[in-house]
C-alpha cells in the first residue's frame, strides 16, 4: 500500500511538478476559458440575429433573402462536424492572412454555437402565444419594439436552461482547439503525456477539470431554471 | 349626424384568408360615429372577430378602405402604427404582459410611445385603476390575478393610452361566470362616458342594454343592423329571426 503511494507521488511529480508542468494545465485552462468565454459571447449574438430573422419571416412573410441565408448558414453548420469547420477556418479561409489563433478559434466555436443557439432561441419566440404580439402592436408598438419590450424577454426566460446547457456542450467542443496548434486545457495535458510517457495521470487530470467545470455549470442551470420556475409570472 | 362626427368609415372590406374558399368578411361598410357603442353580434364564424381586427389592421384586409379620424389606415403610406395608439383593443384572452407586474403593463406603452414620464404614466394608471377598483393589485404580476380581474387590467391598459375608440372582442367570454358582470360594469361605465366602442359579444342582454346600435352579421357580410330594441323587437331578415331564437 505504501509503495503504491509512493509511486503515486513520483509520478504526480514527474507529471506536474517538475519542470513547474502543472502550468501547461493551468494556462491551458486559461485558453480554454478565454476561447469559451468569448465564443458564448459570439454565439449569443449571431444566435439572437438569426433567430429574430428567421422567426420575422415566419411571422410576417418579410426578410426572405436574409432568411434564406441563415437557413443555408443553419444547414451547413449543423450538418459539418465542429472539427473540419475549425481547420476551414484557420486553414482556408484565414489562411493568408497572419491573425492570432484565439481569434479563429473564438470565430470557430461562435460560428458554431450560433447556430444552435439561434434554434434555442428561435424555438422560445415561436413559444410566446401570439397574443402577446398582437397586444404590443395594438398598443401601436411596431414589429422590433414588440420583440425588444415584449416577445424576447419572455422567450429569453423561458430558454435559458437549454442556452446554458449548450454553452456547456461549447465548453467541451473547444477541447478540439488542439488541431489549430492552441495549447488549450486538452493540449495542455497532452503535452505532459508526450514529455513523461505517463498518459493516465495527465489526462485524467483534464478530465477531472473539464468535469467539475461542467458541474458547477450544470449546478448553475439547475438553480436558474428553479429560480425561473418559481418566478413563473 | 354630420359627416365629421364620423369616426370610422369602413368601405367595401373584404378579407380572403390563405388557402380560404370563402372569403372571412364579403364586402363590409360601415359609419361608426363619435360616443357610439356599436355591438356586433352573429353566429360564430361570422366574420366578427376578423372585422373588428381589421379595424386596426391586425388583420390586413383584402379589399376595401378604411378612414379613421379621416385617415386612410389601409394606404400602404400611413403609419400605421401611431393610429393604433389611439384605438384601444381588449382580447378574448386579455393577453397581459406576464413579465411584468400591473403598473408596468400599464406604463409601457404610455412611456415608450407617448413620451410621457414614468411618474406622469403611473398617476394617470393609477387614478385608472382605482376607478375599475384595483388599486391595490399595482404591484401584482398578471398570474396573481384572476379571470376578471386580468381583464379589468387590460382594458385600463388600453385606456391608458386616452384611446379615441375602444375595440373588444369577446371581452368576457373565457370568464367565469361569476367575473362577467365586474368587466361588464367598467364598460357600462366607459359607454355612459361616452367613449367610442365596438364590441363583439355573445351577451345579448348586455347588448340591448348598452348599445346605441346593433349589427348582425353571417357569412361575412352585415345582414341587418337597427337600434337595440328593434333589433330584438322587430328583426326584419329570416337569418337573424333565426339566429335570435336560439340565443335568446
Ligand atoms: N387566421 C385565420 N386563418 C384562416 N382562416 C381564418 C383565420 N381567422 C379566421 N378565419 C376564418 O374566417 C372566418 C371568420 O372568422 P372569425 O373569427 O372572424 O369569426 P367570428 O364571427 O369571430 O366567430 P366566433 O364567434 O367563433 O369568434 C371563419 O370561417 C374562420 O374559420
Ligand atoms: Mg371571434
Amino acid at each position: 500500500m505504501s509503495d503504491w503511494i509512493i509511486a503515486f507521488k513520483d509520478r504526480f511529480y514527474v507529471n506536474f511538478i517538475k519542470d513547474d508542468r502543472w502550468q501547461y494545465i493551468t494556462n491551458g485552462l486559461w485558453v480554454t476559458l478565454r476561447i469559451t468565454f468569448f465564443a458564448v459571447i459570439l454565439g449569443i449574438v449571431i444566435g439572437f440575429l438569426v433567430a429574430i430573422i428567421r422567426s420575422t419571416y415566419d411571422k410576417t412573410g418579410k426578410m426572405k433573402i436574409a432568411n434564406f441565408i441563415c437557413r443555408v448558414y443553419l444547414v451547413v453548420i449543423r450538418g459539418t462536424p465542429v472539427v473540419v469547420q475549425l481547420l476551414i477556418i484557420y486553414f482556408v479561409i484565414f489562411a493568408s492572412v497572419d491573425i492570432g489563433k484565439m481569434f479563429v478559434a473564438v470565430i470557430a466555436f461562435g460560428i458554431n454555437s450560433g447556430a444552435y443557439v439561434a434554434e434555442i432561441v428561435r424555438s422560445g419566440i415561436m413559444s410566446i402565444d401570439k397574443g402577446q404580439f398582437e397586444a404590443g402592436r395594438s398598443l401601436g408598438f411596431n414589429y422590433v419594439q414588440t420583440m425588444i419590450y415584449i416577445i424576447l424577454p419572455q422567450a429569453f426566460k423561458n430558454v435559458l436552461p437549454a442556452l446554458g446547457n449548450e454553452f456547456i456542450v461549447l465548453l467541451k467542443e473547444t477541447s478540439i482547439s488542439g488541431y489549430i496548434a492552441m495549447e488549450d486545457l486538452t493540449k495542455g495535458g497532452d503535452i505532459i503525456r508526450s514529455r513523461t510517457y505517463d498518459a493516465m495521470m495527465p489526462l485524467l487530470a483534464v478530465a477531472l477539470i473539464y468535469l467539475v467545470m461542467v458541474m458547477i455549470l450544470e449546478f448553475l442551470v439547475r438553480k436558474l431554471e428553479r429560480r425561473l420556475r418559481s418566478s413563473d409570472h | 349626424m354630420t359627416t365629421d362626427n364620423v369616426l370610422i368609415s369602413v368601405n367595401g372590406l373584404k378579407k380572403k384568408f390563405e388557402g380560404m374558399e370563402l372569403h372571412a368578411l364579403n364586402g363590409v361598410s360601415i359609419d361608426i360615429h363619435r360616443g357610439e357603442v356599436v355591438f356586433v353580434v352573429g353566429p360564430s364564424g361570422s366574420g366578427k372577430s376578423t372585422f373588428l381586427r381589421c379595424l386596426n389592421l391586425l388583420e390586413e384586409p383584402t379589399e376595401g378602405t378604411i378612414l379613421f379620424e379621416g385617415v386612410d389606415i389601409t394606404d400602404k403610406k400611413t403609419d400605421i402604427n401611431k393610429h393604433r395608439q389611439k384605438m384601444g383593443m381588449v382580447f378574448q384572452q386579455f393577453n397581459l404582459f406576464p413579465h411584468m407586474n400591473v403598473m408596468k403593463n400599464l406604463t409601457l406603452a404610455p412611456v415608450k410611445l407617448q413620451g410621457k414620464s414614468v411618474e406622469e404614466a403611473q398617476k394617470t394608471a393609477m387614478e385608472l385603476l382605482e376607478r375599475v377598483g384595483l388599486a391595490n393589485r399595482a404591484d401584482a404580476y398578471p398570474n396573481q390575478l384572476s379571470g376578471g380581474q386580468k381583464q379589468r387590467i387590460a382594458i385600463v391598459r388600453a385606456l391608458c393610452m386616452k384611446p379615441d375608440v375602444m375595440l373588444f372582442d369577446e371581452p368576457t367570454s373565457a370568464l367565469d361566470p361569476e367575473m362577467v358582470g365586474e368587466v361588464l360594469n367598467v364598460m357600462r361605465e366607459l359607454a355612459e362616458e361616452n367613449m367610442t366602442m365596438v364590441v363583439v359579444t355573445h351577451e345579448m342582454a348586455f347588448a340591448k342594454e348598452v348599445a346605441s346600435r346593433i349589427i348582425f352579421m353571417d357569412q361575412g357580410s352585415i345582414v341587418e343592423e337597427n337600434n337595440p330594441k328593434d333589433f330584438f323587437e322587430n328583426p326584419k331578415s329570416e337569418r337573424l329571426k333565426g339566429f335570435l331564437s336560439k340565443v335568446i
